[in-house]
């Protein structure tokens, strides 16, 4: 019983520190793993551009694919925490002592780190979608960028969409290293209750149900999205031509469409 | 004669030290339906596809009106007026048949979203497929996959379409509808290179068969001469096996 009263006491004492915590650490995370997305894409419709004839071109081109290997190996190969620090504190280094602002600095660790990895997973998803989705869009004589922008990258969307949700589950608690450069987030606030009341354990227990329910919502949500973007199993077919409000509508959940 | 609209001269492929393609020369005038066969391996695929520069030719020229599309065209609008049906359709799995058959007249062709949904719906009415518009390609057929295909690769107004192997992946029932649509095709004068197995259409449709062997066309002529008269003994041997099934 005395757990409860504990954790009733942090949670009265602390509760709105608290919660406003979680304000900082959804705003970083979704910021974050949406910039994280975008980098990633980019490069990856870079590092698939097919080789071009013109050497100037293909030598700048690989330079770029040099870079961007750099980045996904380094920013991959290293703890987030250490990020951190190394590019809040570098800053202030190189500014004589002027910090960033700490939300906004949270936000260009989180998509930094994030976008490495989207980088490799959208690398994944374009190798994934069949060549012939290429040969076709080639055929009709669209370019690299508007085939990827029209074809692949839909479809690689919907193919990578469960893992940018992990990323996001995972930059939800991974903010909490934010702590280390004094990003007011959920961690921050928890651990500060802890701190002050001496109720450790309370304290973090608080901390845990709401990183739960926090990625369970989240995850729930994506799922959710998924679906959407998978589309419906059926599709209207026009009775006639004349008529085309003469719509039937063939359910294809089960077996293939039906011929009409 | 007339102007030859596509003249490949000593077109040669490898991959690696795989020469597949040794010295092909061949040309095709405006309206014309080419036929070509031969036993799988022979090249009759990779010719096509160095056609329409989805592979890069090793050694040799393709000329499209007499401009060689590698050093003279720019390579996307030489591929606009060149359509291309493949044997797995490769329509585009995200979009519906309708936008299939648009998405190159607004992206490549610049045409308005209008004009670009009309031009697709009169040539999805050719095919049959106009009740089908909103339909994803994992939603039909095989045959009527490849009719949108047919499709889409017409919307594109090109001056000559290449077949490859439209019928090889459909099964019995379905390549009847889709070689109808060919057979149409080729009647309203449509320049066509048809690379293919069925003989029938070979036979009746085309206006002249070409049969590759080992990476050479090794005899060409009406389908009257080359069926009914081959020359050369692999001709013979493969026309024979092919035949006799």
């Amino acid at each position: 019983m005395s757990l409860f009263n504990d954790i009733s006491k942090v949670w009265s004492r602390y509760g709105d520190q608290i919660l406003s915590g979680i304000a900082n650490t959804v705003i970083i995370s979704i910021i974050g793993t949406l910039i994280g997305l975008v980098i990633g894409l980019i490069n990856g419709i870079i590092r698939t551009v097919p080789k071009p004839k013109n050497p100037v071109v293909k030598v700048i081109l690989t330079v770029i694919n040099w870079i961007i290997n750099v980045y996904v190996e380094v920013f991959r190969g290293t703890p987030m925490m250490v990020q951190a620090m190394i590019i809040y504190w570098g800053y202030a280094y190189m500014n004589a002592g002027a910090t960033l602002p700490l939300v906004p600095a949270g936000i260009v660790i989180v998509s930094i780190n994030t976008g490495a990895y989207i980088t490799e997973i959208v690398r994944g998803g374009i190798i994934s979608i069949d060549r012939g989705q290429f040969e076709g869009a080639m055929s009709i004589g669209m370019s690299h960028f508007q085939t990827m922008l029209h074809v692949i990258i839909p479809q690689v969307m919907r193919n990578i969409l469960p893992s940018v949700s992990n990323e996001f589950v995972v930059n939800i608690k991974d903010t909490s290293v934010l702590n280390v450069i004094g990003v007011t987030e959920l961690y921050f606030y928890a651990a500060s209750a802890a701190k002050n009341s001496y109720k450790i354990f309370a304290s973090y227990l608080i901390a845990c149900a709401i990183y739960f329910c926090l990625t369970f919502t989240v995850t729930r949500i994506l799922r959710f999205a998924e679906k959407l973007i998978e589309g419906k199993a059926n599709y209207t077919v026009f009775g006639s031509q004349s008529d085309s409000s003469a719509e039937i509508h063939v359910n294809t959940e089960k077996g293939g469409p039906e011929n009409v | 004669m007339s102007e030859h609209v596509i003249e490949v001269n000593h077109l040669k492929k490898a991959f690696g030290k795989n020469v597949v393609l040794k010295d092909i020369d061949f040309s095709i005038v405006k309206g014309e339906t080419v036929s070509v066969i031969g036993s799988s391996g022979s090249g009759k695929s990779t010719m096509l596809r160095c056609v329409n520069l989805l592979e890069t030719p090793t050694a040799g020229e393709i000329l499209f009106h007499g401009k060689n599309v590698q050093t003279e065209l720019e390579v996307s609008k030489y591929r606009a007026k060149v359509g291309m049906v493949f044997q797995s359709f490769n329509l585009f799995d995200n979009l519906n048949a309708l936008q299939n058959c648009m998405l190159g007249q607004t992206t490549v062709l610049k045409r308005s979203r209008a004009e670009a949904r009309a031009k697709a719906m009169e040539y999805l009415e050719k095919v049959g497929m106009t009740p089908y518009i909103n339909a994803k390609p994992r939603q039909l057929s095989g045959g009527q996959k490849q009719r949108v295909a047919i499709a889409r690769a017409l919307a594109m107004d090109p001056e000559v379409i290449l077949f490859d192997e439209p019928t090889s992946a459909l099964d019995p029932e379905m390549v009847g509808e889709v070689l109808s649509v060919m057979k149409r095709l080729s009647e309203s004068g449509m320049t066509m290179i048809v690379v293919t197995h069925e003989m029938a259409f070979a036979r009746d449709v085309s206006d002249r068969v070409v049969f590759m062997s080992d990476g050479l066309i090794c005899e060409q002529g009406t389908p009257d001469e080359v069926f009914g008269d081959p020359k050369r003994d692999e001709t013979k041997s493969f026309l024979s096996r092919f035949l006799n099934q």
